[in-house]
């Protein structure tokens, strides 16, 4: 599995740059909008890769607070990172989009103001688990994280519902795509969605060690006390990683 | 259920007792909303048009940050006397003492804004175009939805760095949907524009599914602590 | 034609955010790689 990742970082690299170029170049020119609707070719993939991590952390959460499994948790603290970079890239090239399109930065429609809220609350969620000192931080962060997606849909429809109200400007646009742009888009959209599956495992591994380290850290202070002789599975939470491990060398086990 | 009940009220009577025996808290807590009221009327023209169109938002704006400052005590007293602890070994059902810390706050944060309401109809010199009595509803409903929430967050953020600023954080982005559906029934409500009918039925959903929730996961968050 | 500009903004706005996103991970890892190696070595 370890041995996939740099392969599959290559090629996905390489997706994206495809991708890019078909977005960029070869995607035919938009009559209404000109050349900037082709941000439309990684706003929306963007926003799609950020709800699905997004959906990711609501798993993995729910998955932490029935089983306790550790591992669980470190995806859903990655998962939730990402997913907070990718929606961060939505609100950002929504406005650079809106703002030579309809003149204005800043439309209260409901996709982009329902991704504000969520990355209102995936945020809230990251400076939870910062803030928290508590051993039990992962359930409470796990807790947040179900009242977020309990929140999402009653967020939707009550801004949809203010929107039939008060209606504005649409960004991402409605209606149908010339076959040629659906190619690229639907390209765009494994592309992107390929990326951001490929950052959160580097997170999740990355993760995975930081708590390795912590762990060996933890051990080494408490070896360094007791003096040699304590075993050294006390107080080993994660039960079978042990430092050798990581250096691949064989261990005790 | 009625050891729930029973259990909830206990607790719900000791702390309006507790409460009341320190009147301080309570004072300040009045003296801020009305601080806020009046920074308001300053700050918001009361004699515009606009301002009246708006008066609305500007309630329940004031009315969030009298509630977090509410809040923010709500668990000071456990907190202190180590009554968490307490509570977790005792049979009693943790959903219990969440009922009961919720409706406490709930009496607290209603007796701020029965005092912030009259400040703003004076100051605004409101009147309700509209059907007024569904206002009612809408300022329960609304203030049961900042409360649970609100009662269920404090709770976590007891072993945070920056507490009082970590409850906030929380709260806000999550009571979105509660406090466009509160802004606007009483927008519409005041300006007799339209029915309020879709706006109080959100809220009253976003209070069933969060008083749901925080009834079903508030042991979850006590054994955690 | 101004619009372009626009598209350039976007483009720069999204790959910088990333950059800075994986270049934070990489940092990390090579700074918990060491920390790892020092443990070991002890």
């Amino acid at each position: 599995m370890k041995r996939a990742f740099p392969i599959l970082a290559v090629l996905t690299a390489a997706l994206l740059a495809y991708g890019t170029y078909q977005a960029l170049v070869v995607a035919p020119t938009e009559r209404t909008m000109g050349d900037v609707q082709r941000i439309f070719y990684y706003h929306v993939p963007s926003a799609w890769t950020a709800f699905c991590l997004f959906f990711v952390n609501l798993v993995a959460s729910i998955a932490y607070l029935i089983r306790k499994n550790p591992k669980a948790d470190a995806l859903a603290v990655s998962s939730a990172e990402v997913g907070v970079v990718f929606c961060t890239v939505v609100l950002i090239t929504g406005p650079i989009w809106a703002r030579p399109v309809w003149g204005i930065w800043w439309t209260w429609d409901v996709r982009l103001t329902s991704t504000l809220v969520l990355w209102l609350i995936y945020v809230s969620y990251l400076v939870l688990r910062r803030f928290s000192d508590s051993a039990q931080t992962p359930v409470l962060a796990a807790v947040l994280a179900i009242f977020g997606a309990l929140d999402v849909p009653l967020v939707y429809f009550s801004i949809w519902f203010f929107r039939t109200q008060h209606p504005q400007p649409v960004i991402g646009g409605g209606g149908s795509l010339d076959p040629r742009m659906l190619h690229i888009f639907l390209l765009n959209l494994f592309t992107f969605s390929c990326f951001g599956a490929m950052v959160c495992w580097w997170r999740y591994r990355l993760e995975w060690l930081q708590r390795e380290v912590d762990e060996a850290q933890a051990l080494e202070s408490l070896m360094g006390e007791d003096g040699p002789g304590v075993s050294a599975r006390a107080g080993a939470p994660l039960g079978k990683i042990s430092a050798s491990k990581i250096s691949g060398k064989p261990g005790p086990q | 259920m009625s050891s729930l009940r029973s259990i909830t009220f206990a607790t719900l009577t000791k702390d309006i007792r507790l409460e009341w025996r320190s009147k301080d808290a309570l004072n300040s807590m009045l003296f801020f909303s009305l601080l806020v009221v009046v920074i308001f009327s300053f700050s918001f023209d009361p004699n515009a048009e606009e301002s009246r169109e708006i008066a609305g938002g500007l309630i329940w704006v004031a009315f969030l940050f009298s509630a977090v400052v509410a809040l923010n005590q709500t668990w000071a007293r456990e907190l202190r006397n180590q009554v968490l602890d307490a509570y977790r070994v005792s049979p009693a059902p943790a959903a219990a003492l969440f009922l009961a810390k919720a409706l406490g706050n709930f009496v607290l944060v209603s007796l701020l804004e029965a005092l912030m309401v009259p400040l703003f109809v004076v100051f605004y010199n409101l009147r309700a175009l509209g059907p007024a009595w569904q206002l009612i509803p809408v300022a329960l409903l609304g203030t049961w939805a900042l409360v649970v929430n609100g009662t269920f967050f404090a709770a976590m953020s007891i072993r945070t760095r920056s507490r009082e600023i970590m409850l906030p954080l929380l709260l806000f982005p999550i009571s979105i949907p509660a406090v466009q559906a509160m802004v606007e029934a009483t927008r519409i409500l005041l300006a007799g524009d339209g029915s309020a009918r879709f706006w109080i039925v959100l809220l009253l959903t976003y209070d069933v599914v969060f008083t749901t929730a925080c009834l079903a996961l508030f042991e979850t968050i006590l054994q955690a602590e | 034609m101004n619009s372009i500009k626009f598209l350039w903004a976007a483009y720069i706005a999204t790959w910088l955010i990333h950059g800075l996103y994986l270049g934070s991970i990489a940092r990390r890892y090579k700074r918990l790689r060491q920390q790892m190696k020092d443990l070991n070595g002890k």
